[in-house]
C-alpha cells in the first residue's frame, strides 16, 4: 500500500478545483472580478482634477483599488465563502477525510492568487488605457510592489480565513464583511484622499492593513515628488513593511487557532 | 480485534444529556445498525466514533485509535474512514466524475472511480454537474465519496434517505458488497426494514442509553413471540395468537378438511417490536 499524499500536494490539488469551482460561479465572477474595474470607471471619469503637480485623481484612485484588490480577492471573498462553505457541509465532509487542514488553506491561498493577479492586471490596463496610469520604469518600485502584492495578499488571505469564523451564518456574512470593506476603503483612503480625511479616521484607518497598502501602492505609481504630500511626508515603506507582517502574524494564529470545520 | 471499542461514553449540550452511558462492541466484518427516535443520541455518537465531536467520558477506540486523535496519525486514522453523514447543500457546480475523481486523490490506496461510480449507479450522471442530480442521486453521490478511499469501516447516517425502493435494493446490494470485502459498516437508519436487510446486530437507542442490542430477528424477543393466525370462515375472518402456530395450522386444516381460506401467519415486525420498545421507554 502507498502513502497518504502530502499536504503540500494536496493543496495543489485543491487549489486547481478552487479554481474551477470559482470560475464555473458565473456571478461571482462577475462580481469579485469585474465590480472592481466598473468602480474605477465610474470614479475615474467623475473625478477627473488635479491634486498635485502631475497627479491626477484618477491615479491616485487606481493605486488604491489595487490596494483594494488584494483585500477583496482574500479577505473578502473568504471571509463570505468559508462561512458559507460550513453551512453547506462542504467543510464537515472535508473534515472527515485524510486531507489536512493546510491543504484547504494552500488550495485558498492558491485562489486568492489567481484571482487577484487576474484582477490586478485588469486593473492595471483600464488605468494605463483611460486614466493615465504610468507604469513605473524603476526597478526598485517594481520590487517594491512584488513584495507589497505578495505580503498584502498572504496578510489579507490568513486575516480572512481567520475572520471566517465571526459570521453566524452563511447567509449573513456578506451582510457583515462586506459593509465593513468599504467603510475601511472610506477610512484608508481608497475613495478619497487621505489626507483630506478627519484626523480621527486616519488614525483608526492606521491601525489596519489596507491604509498601509494604499500608501504602498502610491509609492509605486505615484511620482516621488508626492511622497510630501502624505501623512508622514514620505511613503514610509518600513513602516508598511512591518505593520503588514504584524497582521500576517495575527492572521496566521488566528487561522490555525481557532478555525472551524463544523457549525457547533 | 473489535472494529469499535465503546465503554461507558456520555456527552452533555449544557443541560441536555445527549449520551447517557453507552457501552459498544461491533466487531471488524459486522454490519451494525443504530436504532432510534429522532434525538435518542444516534448522530452524536456517530459523530463521536468518527470524530467530529469531543466526548465528556468513557473509552473510545475506533479502528484502534481514540478518535480524538491529531496531526498525522489523525491523517493515518481517516484514511481507513469512510463518512456519509448528511448531505451537503453547496451550489454543486462540479460535475461527479470530477469530484469522486478529486475525493479519490486524498487516500493512500483509493478504489477505482469509475468502479465506484458504478456501483453506485450513476454511470449515466458521471459527467453532470452535482447541482442537476435529484435527491436521491444526490445522496449516492454521498455514498460514493464515502466509499471511494477504500474504507476499513464506513459510518452510515441514515444513508438511503430520499431514494425510492429500487435505489434502495440497489444501495443494499453496494453495501453488502462493501462487507463482503471485509469492511465494517456501522449503520443509522429510520427504516426497519433497511435494519432487517442489511443488520447483523441492531441497537436500539432511546434518551441516550442503548435499550437493547440483539440479531434484527430476535430483538425484543421477537423470535419467540406468539405468532398470529388469521383465516377466513365464512364471511367472518378470524385471528388466533398462538404459540405453536404449526399444531394450530394442522388442526385448522383438519376441520376446514384441506386448504384454509385466505391462510397467513405473522410474527410481529421489527417495527412492531421497535415501536413496542420506544414507547415503552416514553410512557
Amino acid at each position: 500500500m502507498s502513502e497518504i499524499p502530502s499536504a503540500l500536494a494536496l493543496g495543489l490539488r485543491r487549489g486547481g478545483l478552487e479554481i474551477r469551482q470559482f470560475s464555473r460561479q458565473r456571478e461571482s465572477v462577475v462580481f469579485t472580478l469585474l465590480f472592481p474595474v466598473i468602480l474605477l470607471a465610474i470614479f475615474g471619469s467623475v473625478f477627473k482634477n488635479t491634486i498635485a503637480p502631475g497627479v491626477t485623481f484618477s491615479q491616485y484612485f487606481v493605486a488604491g483599488m489595487i490596494a483594494s484588490a488584494l483585500v477583496n480577492t482574500g479577505f473578502q471573498a473568504l471571509a463570505i465563502t468559508i462561512p458559507l462553505e460550513r453551512d453547506f457541509g462542504t467543510l464537515k465532509r472535508l473534515r472527515g477525510t485524510p486531507m489536512p487542514a493546510s491543504s484547504y488553506f494552500i488550495g485558498k491561498a492558491i485562489l486568492v492568487t489567481v484571482s487577484m493577479v487576474v484582477q490586478i492586471l485588469m486593473l492595471l490596463g483600464f488605468g494605463i488605457i483611460f486614466f493615465g496610469l504610468d507604469m513605473p520604469t524603476d526597478v526598485s518600485k517594481w520590487f517594491t510592489f512584488f513584495w507589497l502584492t505578495l505580503l498584502g495578499s498572504a496578510c489579507s488571505t490568513a486575516l480572512g480565513i481567520a475572520f471566517s469564523v465571526v459570521p453566524k451564518s452563511g447567509r449573513g456574512a456578506s451582510a457583515v464583511v462586506s459593509p465593513l470593506v468599504i467603510i475601511l476603503q472610506f477610512f484608508s483612503g481608497v475613495f478619497f484622499i487621505f489626507t483630506q480625511l478627519p484626523p480621527w479616521m486616519q488614525q483608526i484607518a492606521a491601525i489596519f492593513p489596507l491604509k498601509w497598502l494604499t500608501q504602498g501602492m502610491r509609492s509605486v505609481f505615484l511620482p516621488d515628488s508626492f511622497a510630501g504630500q502624505e501623512v508622514a511626508k514620505s511613503w514610509e515603506t518600513g513602516r508598511t513593511f512591518s505593520i503588514l507582517i504584524l497582521w500576517l502574524a495575527i492572521g496566521v494564529f488566528f487561522s490555525i487557532r481557532k478555525f472551524r470545520w463544523d457549525r457547533d | 480485534m473489535n472494529a469499535i471499542e465503546v465503554t461507558g461514553l456520555k456527552k452533555s449540550y449544557g443541560s441536555v444529556h445527549a449520551v447517557r452511558g453507552i457501552d459498544l462492541r461491533i466487531a471488524t466484518g459486522e454490519i451494525f445498525a443504530l436504532l432510534g427516535p429522532n434525538g435518542a443520541g444516534k448522530t452524536t455518537t456517530v459523530e463521536i466514533l468518527a470524530g467530529f465531536r469531543t466526548r465528556d467520558s468513557g473509552d473510545v477506540l475506533v479502528l484502534g485509535f481514540d478518535p480524538c486523535v491529531r496531526g498525522h496519525a489523525a491523517r493515518k486514522w481517516r484514511n481507513h474512514l469512510g463518512i456519509v453523514l448528511q448531505s451537503t447543500s453547496d451550489s454543486g457546480d462540479l460535475t461527479v466524475i470530477e469530484t469522486i475523481q478529486h475525493f479519490s486523490g486524498y487516500y493512500s490506496n483509493p478504489r477505482k472511480v469509475d468502479e465506484v461510480i458504478n456501483a453506485v449507479g450513476l454511470d449515466e450522471k458521471a459527467n453532470s454537474l452535482i447541482r442537476k442530480l435529484s435527491g436521491g442521486q444526490r445522496r449516492r453521490f454521498d455514498v460514493a465519496l464515502g466509499i471511494i478511499g477504500n474504507p476499513k469501516l464506513l459510518f452510515l447516517d441514515e444513508p438511503t434517505t430520499g431514494f425510492d425502493p429500487q435505489a434502495r435494493r440497489a444501495f443494499w446490494t453496494v453495501i453488502k458488497e462493501l462487507r463482503g470485502n471485509g469492511a465494517t459498516i456501522l449503520l443509522t437508519t429510520h427504516y426497519l426494514d433497511e435494519a432487517e436487510a442489511l443488520a447483523d446486530r441492531v441497537a436500539v437507542i432511546s434518551d441516550g442509553l442503548i435499550l437493547e442490542i440483539s440479531t434484527p430477528s430476535e430483538l425484543g424477543g421477537r423470535s419467540t413471540s406468539s405468532a398470529l393466525v388469521s383465516w377466513r370462515d365464512g364471511k367472518v375472518v378470524n385471528s388466533q395468537a398462538t404459540d405453536n402456530p404449526t399444531a394450530f395450522v394442522t388442526q385448522l386444516s383438519v376441520e376446514f378438511n384441506g386448504e384454509i381460506p385466505e391462510l397467513t401467519i405473522t410474527r410481529p415486525s421489527l417495527e412492531d417490536i421497535y415501536l413496542t420498545m420506544i414507547g415503552m421507554v416514553h410512557e
